[in-house]
């Protein structure tokens, strides 16, 4: 991220849906009334929000709770990356034997996305609602917020909104917050489980899934922040509120970290199926000519400046595309960037944060970093783009966890995009731009170190 | 009920007994991993998937049924 300021849009247009109650098929969602600086008061959450609704507790013994009911209606899917329907994954804590768990995943490993420490950090008991809300729907006591080390000021912010909570009737769950290592795969369901169990940050065998068995053998919802912030939402204003945005496969809007060559990087509300274009519009225009696209995260795929101009921002818009929207990440490679150095040193730390348990991604990632390496260095062999390739086929759905899968969809998504790039540095070498200072942040840089959202502002 | 062989890389240290034992559904890769065909398995290979998971020295090779398996 080059910006010190984080910008979170927010046209004149909205302003005026702010204190609304229920605002239909508008934007912002999430980021309605935030403030330019700080977090969030309850008070203040009250006045935009309303209180959450009573309860959300299942009707009778066997019955479900009318709020997955609802969350499934509106179609909601998880905003970590995995995209997976959240009304299955409260059924199948909600329908485990035993008293249930719920982790709020805030530890948002990625790089290039500061979505979820700003969600947390500049509107707490949004995600705070989202979290009592889901716990009683699943049967829990207890809430764990899990907040990446990297971002002190997101976990004191909760910790100052859970104080501000005492006494709210909504809230049933006991919470507390654990801080989570920064490595890439430390967000994974399992990892995370595995660290607050008292292990590594890695990721474990699976089954036992987290849902029947994670937190102390409990039966463990663990759910993006973000997610839990929509669900706080669809709560409040009913399943057809939430669709009234979005397209009919992703109702509703993201969150979505734009960086790179934009005038305005930051943290920006958007509706499922928006243009590319619209969203770049609102972030002060693109700069320069950008030279592709890679989006989702660093496990997801560039998309080349030819094909640019069409881009929507749904997975349905984004699949022929060979990407999804993962986690929200839409980084812009300026026009004087290598995107064959920019894949090479992003494949390289990718193969280093492999938490080196299983064979075929500790040696495959390492491979496939090499052969891009070697490529972008000029010294490959002839058959290097082939070798990628096949390596990519051959590390997929190989490890315990989705780590190498996203490696594979990195470099495949970059054969296809930078086919000349690549066959030109194979031929002659390093471009003038490979000795440009790389624009892909990674937390070796120093740039992360800070809290990201420091001053949030808005225009 | 389907049966499945599956292999829990995190435990699988690329000994191959596994690929010797059936390489009707095993093939290993250029590092010694195996790569496991997960279709269900015909009934005449049962008894060797069975053996050959037994023979796994560090138990990675697995046989679930249908029900176990996680989404």
């Amino acid at each position: 991220m080059s910006d010190e300021t984080l910008l979170i849009d927010a046209p004149a247009a909205w302003e005026s849906e702010i204190g609304d109650p229920q605002p239909h098929g508008t934007l912002p969602r999430l980021l309605a009334g935030i403030p330019a600086h700080g977090p969030m008061s309850l008070e203040d959450h009250l006045a935009v929000h309303g209180p959450a609704p009573a309860s959300t507790r299942r009707r009778g013994r066997r019955g479900e709770s009318p709020l997955i009911e609802q969350i499934a209606q509106a179609g909601l899917r998880g905003h970590g990356g995995a995209g997976f329907p959240t009304a299955t994954k409260l059924r199948a804590v909600a329908d485990s034997r035993g008293r249930a768990i719920v982790v709020v995943n805030a530890a948002e490993g990625e790089p290039a996305s500061l979505k979820d420490r700003t969600l947390l950090h500049a509107l707490p008991h949004l995600v705070l609602d989202g979290a009592q809300l889901a716990a009683e729907a699943v049967g829990a006591d207890e809430l764990i917020v899990c907040v990446c080390e990297s971002a002190p000021a997101s976990s004191d912010s909760a910790t100052m909104a859970i104080a501000e909570r005492r006494g709210l009737s909504v809230d049933s769950a006991r919470i507390h917050i654990a801080a989570v290592p920064g490595n890439y795969v430390a967000g994974q369901e399992s990892a995370l489980v595995n660290h607050l169990n008292g292990g590594p940050a890695i990721p474990t065998f699976t089954p036992p899934m987290v849902f029947q068995q994670g937190v102390r053998r409990r039966p463990t919802l663990v759910a993006n922040a973000e997610t839990l912030a929509h669900l706080a939402l669809i709560a409040r204003h009913g399943p057809e509120w939430f669709r009234q945005l979005g397209i009919p496969s992703q109702p509703g809007s993201a969150l979505v970290t734009l960086s790179g060559a934009v005038a305005h990087p930051g943290v920006y509300e958007i509706e499922h199926g928006a243009s590319l274009h619209s969203l770049t519009d609102a972030a002060g225009g693109t700069l320069g000519d950008p030279r592709a696209l890679l989006v989702g995260g660093y496990g997801g795929s560039w998309i080349g400046r030819e094909l640019l101009r069409g881009v929507a921002l749904s997975d349905e818009h984004l699949a022929p595309h060979a990407a999804s929207l993962g986690a929200g990440v839409i980084a812009l490679l300026s026009e004087n960037a290598c995107p064959v150095a920019e894949t090479a040193r992003v494949t390289r730390w990718l193969s280093e944060q492999s938490a080196g348990q299983c064979g075929p991604c500790v040696h495959g990632l390492d491979s496939i970093a090499s052969s891009v390496e070697e490529i972008a260095g000029g010294i490959a062999q002839a058959d290097a783009t082939q070798r990628i390739a096949r390596l990519a086929t051959l590390v997929r759905r190989r490890g315990a966890c989705g780590h190498p899968d996203g490696v594979a969809r990195l470099v495949t998504t970059a054969l296809d995009a930078f086919g000349p790039e690549l066959a030109d540095h194979a031929r002659h070498g390093p471009c003038e731009d490979c000795a440009r200072p790389a624009q892909l942040p990674l937390p070796a840089d120093g740039r992360l170190d800070r809290p990201s959202h420091k001053p949030v502002s808005w225009r | 009920m389907s049966q499945r062989l599956r292999v829990n890389p995190i435990s699988c240290e690329a000994h191959g007994m596994c690929a010797e034992l059936l390489p009707e559904r095993i093939s290993l890769d250029e590092w010694g991993y195996p790569i496991v065909n997960e279709e269900p398995l015909p009934p005449a290979l049962l008894d060797h998937a069975r053996r050959a998971a037994q023979a796994c020295p560090t138990f990675a090779l697995l046989l679930t049924r249908d029900r176990d398996r996680g989404s």
